[in-house]
């Protein structure tokens, strides 16, 4: 019913904090602290790709409520808010396969990052080896 | 079947991504975009799934053509969203080119 709303949520969360983490990342480089190096992934990067994750899939979400008519062009946009059982059963829905879908995505993106983080140490050590 | 056709277009664009040889396509974008969707569509299968059960599995022949429908639908809608952003961050600056191109011919 309205369910991509709760991703939608979140991907506006994240960008925020993308935004301010770019800006410290930012100021870390600029004064030269040496903790920042190229062999690890900026988190800026890392939730710039659950940024993406969150808004694409709900985009898409968003399409396949319109086309099943749950999502209208004029107020209050969702038809299950027109009558109060029908928001009732939304908010419900959003509450459990709305708060799964955002748990989800976070968590294939937790380990998205987990897995980037070792396979760009996988190849500095082969770099550094080969150096060697 | 929507669920099926997104994870599909995910995987394929996937592995146009990782065989790219440069940036300049933008495709990152757009297999987040159909990851995310495979994923929330995957949620929504689980809980359908939870409440018919077997019959998740039989769908009738009206429900398949409708959501084959769709799913191809939410994959045109991806590459439209693509295609629409590559042409404005215009990485090879083609589209630049041209307006000034037209703009010095005009």
């Amino acid at each position: 019913m309205a369910c991509f709303l709760v991703s939608g949520a979140e991907a506006v969360v994240v960008k925020a904090v993308e935004k301010a983490e770019e800006k410290k990342e930012l100021k870390r480089i600029e004064s030269g602290d040496v903790s920042v190096n190229s062999a690890t992934i900026p988190l800026s990067r890392k939730l710039k790709w659950l940024f993406n994750l969150l808004l694409g899939g709900a985009v898409l979400l968003a399409f396949e409520h319109v086309w099943h008519g749950e999502v209208v062009a004029w107020f209050p946009f969702l038809t299950a808010m027109s009558d109060p059982a029908d928001a009732s059963e939304m908010f419900h829905e959003m509450a459990t396969v709305g708060v799964t879908m955002a748990l989800l995505i976070t968590a294939v993106w937790a380990g998205m990052c987990v897995t980037a983080d070792a396979i760009v140490k996988r190849n500095a050590s082969d770099t550094a080896s080969n150096e060697a | 079947m929507t669920l099926l056709i997104t994870v599909f277009a995910a995987v394929i664009s996937t592995v146009i991504w990782y065989n790219r040889e440069n940036d300049d396509m933008k495709l990152g974008p757009l297999l987040f975009m159909y990851w995310g969707a495979s994923i929330m569509w995957f949620v929504d299968a689980i809980f359908e799934y939870a409440e018919l059960g077997a019959e998740y599995f039989a769908p009738a022949l009206e429900d398949i053509i409708n959501d084959t429908f769709l799913g191809l639908s939410v994959v045109a809608l991806g590459l439209v969203i693509w295609v629409v952003r590559l042409l404005i961050l215009d990485p090879k600056g083609k589209i630049g080119r041209i307006l000034i191109r037209d703009r010095k011919t005009v």
